[in-house]
């Protein structure tokens, strides 16, 4: 008896929770179930009426009963929120092709990332980089560096003078010198900086600029030491096929001294407008310490040996980032610093 | 340095590359070739032809119809040309050739121009007569071709040649970039041995024999004599008598134009000859000129003036070297000669002077006499004392040669002795080790040889040819061992002991990190000069006595406008800013890490102190407190922020004076901010508010860390209190702020001003604040009483200051 109206009951209850809709609908059905004063409920409280030795296998029915409706009750529930939830996210599509809201954040000078990049290539290699004033001594810019004061090098540096001893660096080969009279041996060091000559602004000239410095000194150090660290340096700045060419030149400072050029990171060396068809470009100055100059600064020459060059960085960055005036690099216009 | 392809040939007979090749290889072995031209670009089928017959074309008055026989046939040319006659022998362009430009003077085309046959006015025609110019030369160049019209070839001259042959122009220039210490490389026979000892090829020098035909000896007809002996080394004088002067030959002619040199005339073309052949200039006087049969060398006096040939009076002073007779000045050494003794078509009796001036004098005296010549280019680079002697004698041997005149015997020379040739070990082993290299010593003395440098076998040493100026020990040496060797064929390598570990120093990582959190605020980064001009300051409206003012001053500047070092970096800034406002673009926000010069003393007597500044500033969207907003964060960044006030008594004339503070980190100014004054907008024509800021870095890199120390996450509950207030308007939030802080002792966590409000419902003079507190013991949980305690003194505290408590 008890056993067909539990089975009605569980009839009914799956009956319901079948045909409800929404949550509010499935709740009411569990309370009149399932609840104090629900239909199994009310099923429970006439267990007294049953012959006791029954009582145990009603109260199983009753149970599985019970577990059988909240398991559907469960299920649909699920199943609904689903439902719900995948309504409400369709009804959240947005056009994710709107424009973006940008923390407006700055940018940095072609001159910085151009230096960044070198900072970071010779840092990786073991380099200090270490600066050295931009107002500086005849001496240091010049006579130190095998530049006497008769040499027709000054001549084609114009020089700013502020008066016959002090000067505006032409060049921050200055730097060298005051790195190598500390007398710290050995010397990896990279020197950037402001640089000044008495060029006329236009589109390729700039009465200040920057240079970076490189010099390193120690014993047995060779020129083929020289042309390695500048292949790999070449080779990071421009890439990893990047070729590079030695050609014999001349600086009062460094003897053998040399000019290097990349293979064209256009092109690739066969020749466009951009390398001027030569498939080359000329991107620094190099060479073996003189002598000289590592004896004036107090280290023997006998004992040490070294090689130092000096790159432009406006030339890098003019040349990586295909800047056409370099007075552009001077002006500040947004326009152009936004798209670094 | 220029140089024709032939030219060099004539002293490397064995050359055969072609003109890339050329250019390649002596670029590796050092000479650098910056371009090279070839003269006959563009010059196709051209002959010489013969003018057989020349009528009236029928219909056009201004064209004629030659017969011209151009070797295998007879072909019909139409001309507008007028100086040419029946059997004249003329360049003629063939049916399909080319030819460089037209004779109208515009500039010739990059492909030339094609010649094809047709009709002119009717009448056919097959090809094309030349001028020089369109043969891409000019009248400079051939002194005998017309001022207009077609150019006439000599009588002897082959007809159905290969004109452009004839002209000299199958030749190609080269310029060369010379390096300062190749003095010898500017010479055609240093050009020359450089591409002999390139190739491996043998070089073959002028052998130089002086037919002495002329009557007496030199002695009789001239005396030296050098005063100052630092400025002339050594002087050789030589005397020509019987002087013919006319056309110098064609050859000699064709290498003076290849070189861009334009022939005058025999005796003037042999010096120019000589001086670009041995790269020593030489000068050559009217010996009728010259008083007394004497030349003194000697310093000019201080306010003297010297007419040189050109016609012009130049000042001298007693740094300029003259070449005197013995009665006046006929010459400005090494510079140009004098009116008083130049060469006249009249000349009889020449006398040739090569002489070593000293380089740097030269320079200077033609800087300040303001003469540059060709001949003082080359005396100013420093010149080999022993080329005069064979320069002299090369241009005496050329006068035999070109019938100019006679030879005198003997020579005339003197100044300080030669010096004998230098001479050092050759240290193979050390050249190896510098290089990196495993050359043979063999094949050193071999690459050696090849450039003239000898070697001593029993003394184990090099002896260096008295041209090469340059070599003066084993690195030297080792140049030219690398260059002849190849650069290329010098193995690539990584230093192998240099253990160094780098890096930057903490002042660049202060810099670095005030960049970027620059640019994360939203500023980019310019770069502006150093230099500017000293009306910079009347522009910022810098009082008189502004320190600022004291700035170091360029004595050579580029103009005013550059000729100060700046003491202040707000111009920069703002022209740049101002650049941007002109060129109309929105919310302009810029900064600048660059250096300003402070002068310890005036005049400069030390190095200045460089200062870097980081410069902010920005018009368009933000104020006064976006721009406060960004010191702190940079201060925060670098753990200062603990410490920072701000002054607004900052008293800077180029701000808002009531929108300017000082930024003081522990009692010290490290830097100010505030609003552009709008008069200092004025006067960089911006019509906007303009918010700057600079922080003076030396002092923040002083104060910078970049270790935190983690105090732990609060455990126990804050209590919030707020205070509202009635302010007198002088009393500003730092003052309240400060208070507060200091009353509410360590238990305060943290106050923030959450309402500021002036206006109708608050009493005239006053303003309403109100600030939310936050108390927290780390220990334990705070108990009522404490907190009222703490409030209780900060409000008696903010009593003292005037301030009424609302509620």
């Amino acid at each position: 008896m008890i056993s067909e109206q539990l089975k009605k009951i569980r009839e009914e209850a799956l009956k319901q929770i079948k045909e409800s809709e929404g949550l509010d609908k499935l709740n009411e059905i569990r309370v009149n179930f399932l609840g104090k004063k629900g239909e199994l409920t009310s099923i429970l409280k006439s267990m007294k009426d049953v012959a006791p030795e029954d009582r145990p296998k009603v109260g199983q029915l009753v149970n599985e009963t019970r577990e059988a409706i909240e398991k559907v009750l469960e299920e649909t529930k699920s199943k609904m929120e689903a439902a719900a939830r995948d309504l409400k996210l369709k009804a959240e599509v947005i056009d994710v092709t709107l424009p973006a809201k940008k923390n407006k954040v700055g940018h940095c000078h072609p001159n910085t990332i151009a230096l960044d990049e070198v900072e970071r290539i010779f840092t990786g290699m073991g380099y200090e980089v270490v600066e050295g004033p931009e107002v500086e001594k005849d001496y240091y810019n010049f006579e130190a560096l095998n530049i006497p004061a008769d040499h027709p090098a000054k001549d084609e540096q114009d020089t700013f003078y502020i008066n016959g001893d002090l000067l505006l660096r032409t060049q921050t080969s200055s730097t060298q010198v005051h790195e190598m009279e500390k007398g710290r041996l050995p010397i990896k060091m990279i020197a950037p900086g402001r640089v000044f000559r008495a060029d006329e602004v236009d589109a390729t000239h700039s009465p200040s600029f920057h240079q970076v410095e490189g010099l390193v000194i120690d014993k047995n150090i060779t020129f083929a030491d020289l042309k390695g660290t500048l292949a790999e340096f070449a080779k990071q700045l421009f890439g990893p096929d990047t070729k590079t060419k030695f050609r014999p030149h001349h600086f009062p400072f460094t003897e053998p001294s040399a000019e290097m050029d990349v293979s064209c990171f256009k092109c690739g060396g066969k020749g466009c407008r951009f390398c001027k068809g030569e498939g080359w470009i000329e991107i620094l100055g190099c060479g073996m310490v003189h002598p000289h100059v590592l004896e004036m600064s107090g280290i023997d020459p006998n004992e040490y040996t070294g090689f130092a060059f000096g790159v432009g960085l406006e030339r890098i960055a003019l040349l990586k980032y295909e800047i056409d005036d370099m007075r552009l690099l001077y002006e500040n216009d947004i326009r152009f610093l936004n798209q670094f | 340095m220029n140089s024709s392809k032939s030219w060099i040939k004539a002293y490397v007979p064995d050359l055969t590359c072609t003109d890339q090749e050329f250019f390649d290889d002596m670029t590796l072995s050092g000479t650098k070739t910056e371009t090279y031209t070839a003269l006959d670009k563009n010059l196709d089928k051209i002959v010489v032809g013969q003018i057989k017959k020349i009528e009236q074309h029928p219909d056009a008055d201004k064209l004629v119809i030659c017969q011209v026989d151009v070797g295998t046939e007879t072909i019909q040319i139409v001309t507008g040309a007028k100086n040419m006659k029946e059997g004249d022998k003329v360049p003629v362009v063939l049916d399909g050739g080319r030819v460089a430009g037209g004779h109208d003077g515009s500039p010739n085309p990059e492909d030339g121009i094609k010649i094809k046959a047709g009709k002119l006015r009717g009448v056919p025609s097959a090809g094309m007569m030349c001028s020089i110019e369109e043969l891409g030369s000019t009248k400079d160049f051939y002194p005998e071709a017309p001022e207009d019209g077609l150019y006439i070839f000599p009588e002897d001259t082959k007809v159905g040649a290969d004109a452009v042959e004839v002209l000299g122009l199958h030749d190609t220039v080269f310029e060369f970039e010379v390096t300062s210490n190749r003095v010898d490389c500017y010479s055609i026979l240093g050009i020359a041995r450089e591409a002999a000892a390139t190739y491996k090829l043998p070089f073959k020098a002028p052998v130089v024999e002086v037919k002495e035909d002329g009557a007496g000896n030199v002695k009789d007809f001239i005396d030296v004599e050098i005063k100052d002996t630092d400025l002339c080394s050594n002087y050789c004088a030589r005397v020509a008598t019987d002087i013919k002067i006319g056309p110098s030959p064609e050859w000699m002619q064709r290498r003076l134009a290849s070189v861009g040199i334009r022939p005058i005339n025999n005796l003037v073309d042999i010096t120019n000859y000589v001086m670009m052949e041995y790269g020593q200039p030489m000068h050559a006087y009217d010996l009728s000129t010259i008083a007394g049969n004497k030349i003194v060398v000697k310093r000019a006096k201080d306010g003297e003036t010297f007419v040189t040939l050109d016609g012009q009076e130049r000042k001298l002073d007693s740094e300029v070297l003259m070449i005197c007779d013995a009665e006046k000045e006929v010459g400005l050494a090494g510079i140009m000669g004098g009116e008083n003794s130049m060469i006249t078509d009249d000349v009889k009796t020449v006398l040739f002077e090569a002489a070593t001036f000293n380089g740097p004098n030269i320079r200077k005296s033609s800087k300040r006499v303001g003469l540059r010549t060709d001949a003082s280019g080359f005396f100013e680079k420093g010149l080999d004392p022993a080329n005069a002697l064979d320069a002299i004698n090369r241009a005496c041997q050329l006068i035999n040669e070109l019938g100019c005149g006679k030879v005198v015997p003997g020579v005339v020379q003197v100044g300080l002795p030669i010096k004998p040739l230098k001479r050092f070990a050759l240290e193979a082993d050390k050249i190896n080790s510098l290089l990196g290299t495993d050359i043979s010593k063999d094949e050193m003395i071999e690459i050696l040889k090849r450039e003239e440098v000898e070697y001593d076998k029993k003394t184990d040493e090099v002896i260096i040819p008295s041209f090469r100026q340059d070599l003066n020990q084993m690195c030297d040496i080792a140049e030219e061992i690398a260059r002849f060797s190849g650069y290329d064929k010098i193995p690539t390598t990584l230093p192998k002991n240099s253990a160094t570990t780098g890096g930057i120093s903490f002042k660049m990582r202060v810099e670095k990190k005030a960049r970027e959190v620059a640019q994360f605020c939203g500023f980019s980064q310019g770069y502006t000069y150093s230099f500017e001009s000293p009306k910079v300051f009347d522009k910022l409206l810098l009082p008189e006595d502004a320190v600022e003012r004291k700035a170091i001053k360029i004595s050579n500047p580029l103009g005013e406008d550059f000729s100060i070092m700046r003491t202040i970096s707000l111009n920069g800034m703002l022209t740049s800013l101002a650049t941007n406002y002109n060129r109309r673009n929105k919310d302009v926000r810029l900064y600048e890490m660059g250096n300003i010069y402070v002068a310890k003393s005036l005049p400069l007597t030390e190095l200045p102190d460089e200062r870097m500044q980081l410069t902010l500033g920005f018009y368009g969207e933000g104020d006064f407190y976006d721009m406060k907003g960004v010191i702190e964060e940079l201060l925060d960044s670098v753990n200062m922020l603990d410490k920072v006030e701000y002054d607004p008594n900052a008293g800077k004339s180029f701000l808002h004076p009531g929108r300017q503070a000082n930024v003081i980190y522990d009692g010290e100014v490290i830097g100010y901010l505030g609003e552009v004054h709008p008069a200092v907008c004025d006067n960089y024509d911006i019509d906007t508010r303009v918010y700057v800021a600079v922080v003076d870095m030396p002092k923040v890199v002083e104060h910078a860390k970049f270790d935190t120390i983690y105090t732990g996450i609060a455990k126990f509950p804050a209590v919030t209190r707020d205070i509202s207030m009635v302010v007198p308007k002088s009393v500003l939030a730092g003052d309240i702020e400060k208070m507060i802080r200091q009353r509410g002792g360590k238990k305060l966590e943290a106050l923030t001003l959450f309402d500021i409000y002036e206006g109708s419902q608050i009493k005239e003079g006053f303003k309403s604040m109100a600030y939310s507190l936050v108390f927290r013991d780390k220990e334990k949980t705070l108990e009522d009483d404490e907190i009222n305690s703490a409030m209780k003194k900060i409000l008696n505290g903010l009593e003292s200051l005037g301030i009424e408590l609302r509620s």
